[in-house]
């Protein structure tokens, strides 16, 4: 079966953003930007069901500015057979990048999507979701496993309370939580056959799909700063302060 | 205005997150539903009915949407959205599981982790991990918004509203059912509890949790842990707080054997006194603790549940 993975570019999970001084955004000239973790999660589920012979083929897909390649760059190198860079300047929210992918989706016809839960940019834990209402394909979100049952998906859950595991049809759509898998690093070798693989370019024009949002940005604004308190020199100190001064046990 | 608000409910319990959601409804205004949908909810219906501030509860009991599935739960909330200016969720892995498909299905925007309300189409939400906060404004016809139940105050429980039935059945031949792992605890939800006490890889085993154990019972605390902690297998991911686990704003939050990662500090900068407890003293936790003991947590854990 084919599967198509869905990556995004984003902020290096390590870099500390900073508001604008004019506060209409983070600024992100000059940060390091990298693969979505979740998305690095998502490629590597792939793949391993590629090395399982249960996929025949992983095609990456991203929507971003022309820098994204380097992200399909990365998902090549780590064992997708192709890339699709869905080329766009423009801010592309959660809604609209569904909308693209699901032309992508109408387009290579695969039986299994899987997307990271969130980008941690946005924080938004909404395109799988959404991609999956507009293809009416079932989701599995947050999966900590994922395993092809014959025509069915087997996707286990990480919920509030615990664990869910539930049986989808296929074609699906999986979005991936952190202990799906570990990452693996790409090797050089596999740096270098990545840059030979077949990437495509598309534009939204040519999807037919219109980007633009109903939803405005008005300002970014830093979160209330904490004040950084005080060192206590033992345990005795330390339940005083919370008894006498903080008043929060008695 | 008129809002329609999910409850959130388990095991035949309606959860404390939703009293916050109405919280949340209240602020921006107008008539407020609360929409009880899985199966044999008739308990959770009559719970809900108490919450003040809202019209009535509408009740959809079926067993297509037992386990509140995604693929059945959508449809209908799709199928009762034209009667609403707004629905709102918990950020909850329901909510979160859900109203963004309700959203495509109706062709709009969905706003996330919203944590304060500006006006009936203006809200806060929290980017990048929460180290910056943005104001957006959406001007879809409907706006679905998840909430992030600590933000708001929950709404109290003096109201005797009318129940509704909601007859409104969808097929599901996408998704089932298959099982569930609930973890068992006697203790409160992290997410409603007054004080947490988090440990993180410092802990060095599960085992080790149960030195938290005895200063969580005299505290009534709720047990979190770190990331590290539960990828290292010492305890079940629902105790994960950060930001992708559980976001917590208790009134103490103490935080032993965590070096105190952005993804952590995004689950708990919020609460209102921070205790750190690490033996190494540059650990970044110090930095937003209001109180922080440099420590061996095998030694001061101990002496800690002896003195409380
Ligand atoms: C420099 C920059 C600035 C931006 N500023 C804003 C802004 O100010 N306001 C605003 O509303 N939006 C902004 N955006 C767009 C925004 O970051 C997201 O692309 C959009 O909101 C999608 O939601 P999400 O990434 O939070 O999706 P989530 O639902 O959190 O992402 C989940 C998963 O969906 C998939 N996915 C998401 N986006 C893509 C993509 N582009 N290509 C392929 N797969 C994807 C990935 O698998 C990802 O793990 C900006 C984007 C960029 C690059
Ligand atoms: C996409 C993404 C999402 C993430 N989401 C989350 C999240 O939701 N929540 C989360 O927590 N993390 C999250 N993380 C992981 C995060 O970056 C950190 O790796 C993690 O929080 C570290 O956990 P820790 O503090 O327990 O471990 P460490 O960083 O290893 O810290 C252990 C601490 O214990 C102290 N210690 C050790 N022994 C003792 C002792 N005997 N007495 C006292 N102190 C001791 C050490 O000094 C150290 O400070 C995420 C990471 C990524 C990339």
């Amino acid at each position: 079966m084919k599967v198509l993975v869905a990556v995004k570019r984003v902020i290096d999970y390590n870099v500390k953003i900073r508001v604008k001084p004019d506060n209409s955004d983070v600024d992100l000239t000059n940060v390091k930007m990298a693969m979505n973790p979740f998305c690095e999660i998502a490629v590597e589920e792939a793949v391993r069901l590629k090395e399982r012979g249960v996929a025949s083929e992983v095609v990456a897909v991203t929507v971003g500015p022309k820098a994204a390649q380097e992200q399909l760059r990365t998902a090549l190198a780590l064992g997708a057979d192709r890339a699709i860079h869905v080329e766009t300047d423009e801010k592309v929210e959660s809604l609209a990048v569904a909308k693209l992918l699901q032309k992508v989706v109408d387009e290579e016809q695969p039986q299994l999507v899987i997307l990271g839960k969130q980008a941690i940019d946005t924080d938004n834990n909404q395109t799988g979701q959404m991609l999956a209402a507009l293809t009416g394909l079932p989701q599995g979100t947050f999966a900590s496993e994922v395993k092809v049952e014959g025509d069915k998906l087997r996707v286990t859950r990480e919920i509030d309370g615990g664990l869910q595991t539930v049986e989808l049809s296929l074609p699906a759509i999986v979005t991936t939580d952190l202990r799906l898998n570990e990452p693996r690093y790409a090797k050089l070798p596999d740096i270098m056959k990545a840059k030979k693989k077949p990437l495509a370019t598309k534009t939204p024009a040519e999807l037919g799909v219109e980007v633009a949002s109903k939803v405005t940005l008005l300002k970014v604004e830093p979160p209330a700063e904490r004040q950084g308190g005080i060192k206590v020199g033992s345990v005795d100190e330390l339940v005083d302060k919370l008894k006498n001064e903080a008043k929060v046990i008695s | 205005m008129s809002i329609l608000v999910l409850a959130e409910h388990h095991d035949g319990q309606l959860s404390p997150a939703t009293a916050h959601v109405v919280a949340a409804a209240q602020q921006i205004g107008g008539d407020i539903d609360v929409l009880v949908a899985g199966e044999n909810v008739a308990a959770v219906a009559e719970a809900a009915t108490k919450l003040d501030g809202i019209t009535r509860v509408r009740v959809a009991d079926n067993a297509v949407y037992a386990h509140q599935l995604a693929e059945p739960l959508g449809a209908l909330l799709a199928a009762l959205a034209d009667d609403y200016s707004h629905v709102l969720a918990p950020a909850s892995t329901t909510g979160k599981n859900v109203l963004p498909r309700l959203a495509a299905l109706k062709g709009v925007s969905q706003l996330s982790d919203v944590i304060g309300v500006e006006s009936v189409d203006t809200f806060r939400r929290p980017i990048y991990a929460g180290n910056a906060i943005a104001t957006v404004q959406s001007a879809d016809p409907l706006k679905v918004i998840t909430v992030r139940t600590s933000a708001f105050e929950a709404v109290a429980e003096g109201n005797s509203a009318p129940i509704e039935a909601v007859d409104t059945v969808v097929d599901n031949a996408l998704s089932a059912f298959v099982g569930e792992e609930l973890a068992q605890s006697e203790r409160p939800e992290l997410g409603a509890a007054r004080v947490v006490i988090s440990g993180g890889r410092g802990m060095g085993s599960g085992e080790n949790f149960q030195l938290l154990e005895g200063i969580a019972d005299k505290l009534g605390a709720a047990i979190g842990a770190s990331r590290a902690a539960v990828d290292a297998g010492f305890v079940p991911n629902d105790m994960q707080v950060g930001q992708t686990g559980k976001i917590v704003a208790p009134e103490l939050y103490i935080a032993v054997g965590i070096s105190g990662a952005i993804q952590h500090l995004a689950g708990m900068k919020d609460s209102k006194v921070i205790v750190a407890i690490n033996k190494d003293e540059e650990a970044p936790i110090f930095q937003v603790a209001d109180y922080g003991l440099v420590a061996d947590l095998f030694e001061a854990l101990p002496e800690l549940e002896q003195k409380l």
